[in-house]
């Protein structure tokens, strides 16, 4: 019982070909990977929102003065 | 792998590509070197982040999708044939040689090296737009750019099969248009929905200069940007193969390093044309910009990409005429764009990047005219009409359209700029209010300590 097919590498190399584990699951996994990309982008896009709305209000006349100082 | 020959030939060939892929890496090490040393410092952590990011996102979606592409869409063009299905399955995400596979050496290394060409591509956008573009935004163009548009670009005309070489003879062996034009097109559709940093004109509509904060940064960033180059033009050749499994037309039994296009050339003759035509870029960008410090390295770059295109077969002092022409345009093409249009175009990557692409495989057209572009039997030959739709194809169709397109998609949804305060504040307002807190907090708990000490 192996998770990637081999127990033992007493084998002919030539004959082996893919050796990760859960062979046949490729397909489950790509939706996973979609999930998890598309997801970050997601968290993201809505904390950035939120963070953007938020400074808008931040900083008054004389710390944007100082920032502005800041080459 | 049977027989010693193949077997050494493959592990050779998989050496040689992992370590133009190690290579490679510092071309965005430089181009987040740059980026900083070119923003100012209440910009910096969020102009970083902004290019780091892309190495994750590009990475992803360039095994999802963007090597089937390659691999699926060489004829996918009206009249060409449509997707090959069957070319592009063992490349699918889903397939077992996208993985751990003791019987393909060459996939992962081969994917990798062209997934720092996406990294690259969507990088040069990148810098042009510094100072207030939302993250978020970017992001999504480097996925576009990095995993779609490029790829595309690089099944049409970047491709053995590829239906641009075999009907317009287009050739392109180290990517002046497949890379650069398209990336410098894409970020001139991006900026011009974007709109310039505040104060980059007068009221008049004088252009006003933007220093970079740190020069040092900036040329250290450029030069670590040509370290990286030599990793792509080893990248862009396959290192050495036989004349029976390029299946073309080549007679004999001589093994050789090929480009792209499976047609010969040697390593020994692109690093003659890399280091003559990086020299002719820096020494016409140093007369033309009366030795600018920031023009004279930039065009170094300039002169190797406008190069490119035909550094497989030029003679080195062709390569370095050839570079010098390109800056001479390139720079006077930058300034007049500039004026006319009112684009901001933070780092010249316009410029460097997209201008030098399209006039390198013009030149190319008319310098390498009649040449083969293929080993195989029907290929149309490099002529200058097809490298010349080529260029439009790449730097129009593939760069500047879909990149304007998707800027004004977000511009109506107002999700491209950040809003005007927090650009005047700066990006990193908020770590910079962060850090200033921490400092004084942590001098008040020194000096309330010492105090406790002093009474004691």
């Amino acid at each position: 019982m192996s998770t990637i097919g081999y127990d033992s590498w007493a084998v002919d190399l030539a004959e082996v070909g893919a050796v990760y584990p859960f062979q046949g699951t490729e397909t489950f996994m790509f939706i996973l990977g979609l999930v998890f990309w598309i997801g970050w982008h997601r968290v993201q896009y809505v904390r950035e929102g939120k963070h953007l709305d938020e400074a808008r209000k931040m900083g008054d006349a004389e710390k944007v003065a100082k920032m502005l100082e800041r080459y | 792998m049977d027989g010693n020959l193949n077997a050494l030939t493959t592990v050779f060939t998989e050496f040689y590509y992992w370590v133009t892929v190690v290579f490679m890496f510092l071309i965005h090490v430089g181009f987040c070197m740059y980026e900083v040393g070119a923003s100012r410092r209440r910009n910096h952590m969020h102009t970083l982040m902004k290019n780091v990011m892309i190495i994750p996102l590009v990475t992803v979606t360039f095994f999802f999708f963007g090597w089937w592409i390659y691999w699926a869409f060489p004829n996918a063009f009206p009249g060409m044939g449509g997707i090959g299905w069957e070319a592009g399955a063992p490349y699918a995400p889903w397939s077992e040689n996208m993985g751990t596979h003791l019987g393909d050496r060459i996939t992962g290394v081969f994917w990798a090296a062209f997934l720092l060409f996406s990294w690259t591509a969507a990088s040069i956008v990148s810098g042009s737009v510094i100072e207030r573009i939302r993250s978020s935004a970017l992001w999504l163009h480097a996925v576009m750019i990095g995993s779609v548009w490029w790829i595309i670009d690089a099944a049409w005309g970047w491709h053995w099969d590829g239906w641009m070489v075999k009907v317009l003879g287009y050739h392109d062996a180290y990517a002046s248009g497949v890379i650069h034009a398209i990336a410098g097109g894409y970020a001139l559709g991006v900026i011009m929905v974007l709109g310039p940093r505040i104060g980059k004109f007068a009221a008049d509509g004088t252009p006003r200069d933007i220093p970079p904060h740190n020069p040092w940064m900036l040329t250290i960033g450029l030069f670590l940007i040509y370290t990286g180059f030599w990793g792509f033009y080893a990248a862009c050749n396959v290192p050495i193969i036989a004349p029976e499994v390029i299946d073309g037309q080549i007679v004999g039994t001589t093994w050789t390093a090929t480009n792209i296009y499976l047609a010969p050339t040697t390593l020994s003759a692109i690093t003659f044309n890399f280091l003559m035509s990086l020299s002719g870029g820096l020494m016409a960008a140093y007369i033309v910009s009366k030795g600018d410090a920031f023009w004279t390295f930039s065009g170094g770059l300039a002169g190797v990409i406008t190069a490119s295109a035909g550094n497989d077969l030029y003679h080195p002092i062709q390569a370095m005429l050839v570079g010098a022409v390109g800056v001479v345009i390139v720079y006077k093409l930058h300034y007049w764009v500039e004026r006319k249009f009112k684009l901001d175009d933070a780092v010249g990557a316009v410029a460097v990047h997209g201008y030098s692409g399209v006039i390198g495989l013009i030149l190319a057209g008319f310098l390498l005219w009649g040449a083969p572009s293929s080993p195989y039997e029907g290929y149309a030959t490099i002529n200058p009409i097809g490298n010349t739709i080529g260029a439009a194809i790449m730097f129009g169709l593939l760069g500047f359209l879909p990149g304007w397109v998707l800027a004004k998609m977000q511009a109506a949804a107002g999700v491209l700029r950040i809003p005007e305060e927090v650009e005047l504040q700066g990006l990193d307002y908020a770590e910079h209010h962060a850090y200033e807190d921490a400092v004084h907090t942590i001098i008040e708990a020194d000096k309330a300590h010492l105090a406790s000490r002093v009474k004691a």
